[in-house]
């Protein structure tokens, strides 16, 4: 876990510790895939997994209304510039998991030469929670959300309020 | 009356809270999960956690917006919410205002809310947005005419348009089973009213975005459902007030029946929603113009003979 760099000049202690927990509890995916992994984001979505459990269950279709971004996927040098838009039109406090090793790295499609694939979402948009696999399993998914929910509260995942 | 006015905003946010973590659930449980559980016991907390974070969202004002209209477009949509409450009767006592033309004040203020679709869809500059928009209002239209229709031929049995007067007229039989036609095209064209799967189109997700709301972020896109929950409470309670009774019942007192008979509706209503599969627009259209109007009519029709002559 990463600690803050500086303090801030004016400190809302116990407002922002209040909105961090809300914030961790709400994290309202953008419905939003764009390779294989989406399916396996579907899965973690629906009735065996249900991240609704965690309140991160509410897909939204538009990208003002959502707080983390799950990129699925491979992403090709033409659906780049879509995907740095749709972060850019997302509103403030915002997240980014990068699903999946194409997501991560390039994955399989990364070679020498090639010209079609950006290797790694973090060389377009800030990342904050990298969950690998091939595709990842949806419990991996899952955990990556509750990597993220740690990683805006700045406290351990049993200490939310329960 | 500021009384009055505090425990309508009171009512109207609790309500809300309540109904989205209860959408929520019902969803979750009729997909076979358990929906939210780890905010507080059961998911209860979750609505709290949702509303805060809105609160905390950065108010995104897209710079091509036409900007007046934008920004009142959410706070016009709650307004008129709040006056319908007026003449709502939860008891023979709690009533805040009994205008004798308490039904006719609730479907004059109910077709507002169009109005500030129109102004949230055109301002936005979205196509999504204007798409959304123009659906609803014809969606609006279409199904307004059955709902007042359905509406007019209980107002003729009763002879009065004040909603205490309608729950005293049902003192020895709920006029749903008088009307079981009328009820269930009310109950149709409510869940059409506030824009509610299967008859979402305006805001359908799979072709038009967010509709509507495309564009708005933070607690301007909550307005929007704090709004749609409260008009479901809303057609619901007015549905409770013409078909069910009312406050009426056995043993408990009457606040609670009149409760528990309009959440059982808003359950209906969320179960519709889950079940069904979103409609087409020409088939949304056809179905109100050619099936709803005729039968209302015919309802009306039959419902005027059956008075004169008996």
């Amino acid at each position: 876990m990463e600690k803050k760099t500086g303090e801030p000049l004016i400190h809302f202690g116990v407002l922002d510790e209040v909105l961090d927990l809300c914030r961790a509890n709400s994290l309202w995916p953008l419905t939003f895939g764009l390779a294989c992994c989406a399916i396996e984001m579907m899965a973690a979505g629906a009735a065996r997994f249900d991240l609704d459990r965690f309140g991160a269950g509410v897909f939204r279709p538009s990208p003002r209304q959502s707080d983390v971004m799950i990129v699925a996927g491979t992403i090709s040098r033409k659906m780049a510039p879509a995907i740095v838009r749709l972060y850019d039109q997302m509103a403030a406090p915002k997240w980014v998991i990068a699903m999946g090793n194409c997501a991560i790295s390039g994955g399989p499609f990364y070679y020498e030469g090639q010209y079609a694939i950006v290797p790694g979402a973090d060389l377009i948009i800030p990342v904050d929670v990298y969950v690998p696999g091939c595709p990842p399993r949806p419990e991996g998914l899952i955990e990556g959300i509750l990597q993220l929910e740690e990683k805006i509260t700045h406290r351990g995942r049993l200490r939310k309020f329960r | 009356m500021i009384v009055a006015l505090i425990g309508v905003i009171a009512l109207v946010s609790v309500n809300a809270l309540f109904l989205i973590w209860m959408e929520r659930k019902v969803a979750a449980h009729i997909q076979l999960r358990p929906g939210p559980m780890e905010v507080g016991y059961h998911g209860a907390l979750q609505t709290v956690a949702d509303a805060l974070k809105l609160m905390g969202k950065e108010l995104i004002t897209p710079d091509e917006v036409d900007r007046p209209v934008y920004l009142l477009a959410p706070i016009i949509i709650f307004l008129p919410v709040l006056v319908l409450f007026l003449v709502i009767p939860f008891s023979p006592n709690l009533i805040i205002r009994d205008l004798n033309v308490g039904i006719l004040l609730i479907f004059a203020f109910s077709s507002l809310t169009v109005l500030s679709i129109l102004m949230a869809g055109w301002s936005s500059n979205n196509k999504y947005s204007v798409f959304g928009a123009i659906r609803s209002i014809a969606q609006n239209i279409a199904y307004e005419i059955p709902l007042l229709i359905t509406a007019m031929s209980i107002i003729l049995m009763v002879g009065s348009f004040k909603l205490t007067d309608i729950v005293a007229a049902q003192d020895k039989v709920w006029f749903v089973v008088i009307q079981p036609l009328a009820f269930l095209l009310y109950i149709i064209c409510a869940t059409a009213e506030t824009n509610r799967a299967p008859f979402d189109i305006p805001e359908a997700e799979s072709e038009l975005v967010a509709g509507f709301h495309t564009e708005y972020s933070g607690m301007r896109f909550g307005l929007f459902f704090l709004a749609e929950y409260t008009n479901m409470f809303v057609v619901s309670a007015v549905a409770t007030v013409l078909f069910l009774g009312g406050w009426r019942g056995w043993i408990l007192p009457p606040v609670v029946w009149f409760l528990i008979k309009v959440y059982a509706i808003i359950f209906l209503i969320m179960w519709f929603r889950w079940t069904f599969p979103r409609l087409r627009f020409d088939q949304l259209i056809t179905f109100a113009w050619k099936v709803l109007i005729p039968l209302a009519f015919v309802n009306l029709l039959v419902t005027a003979l059956a008075i004169k002559l008996f």
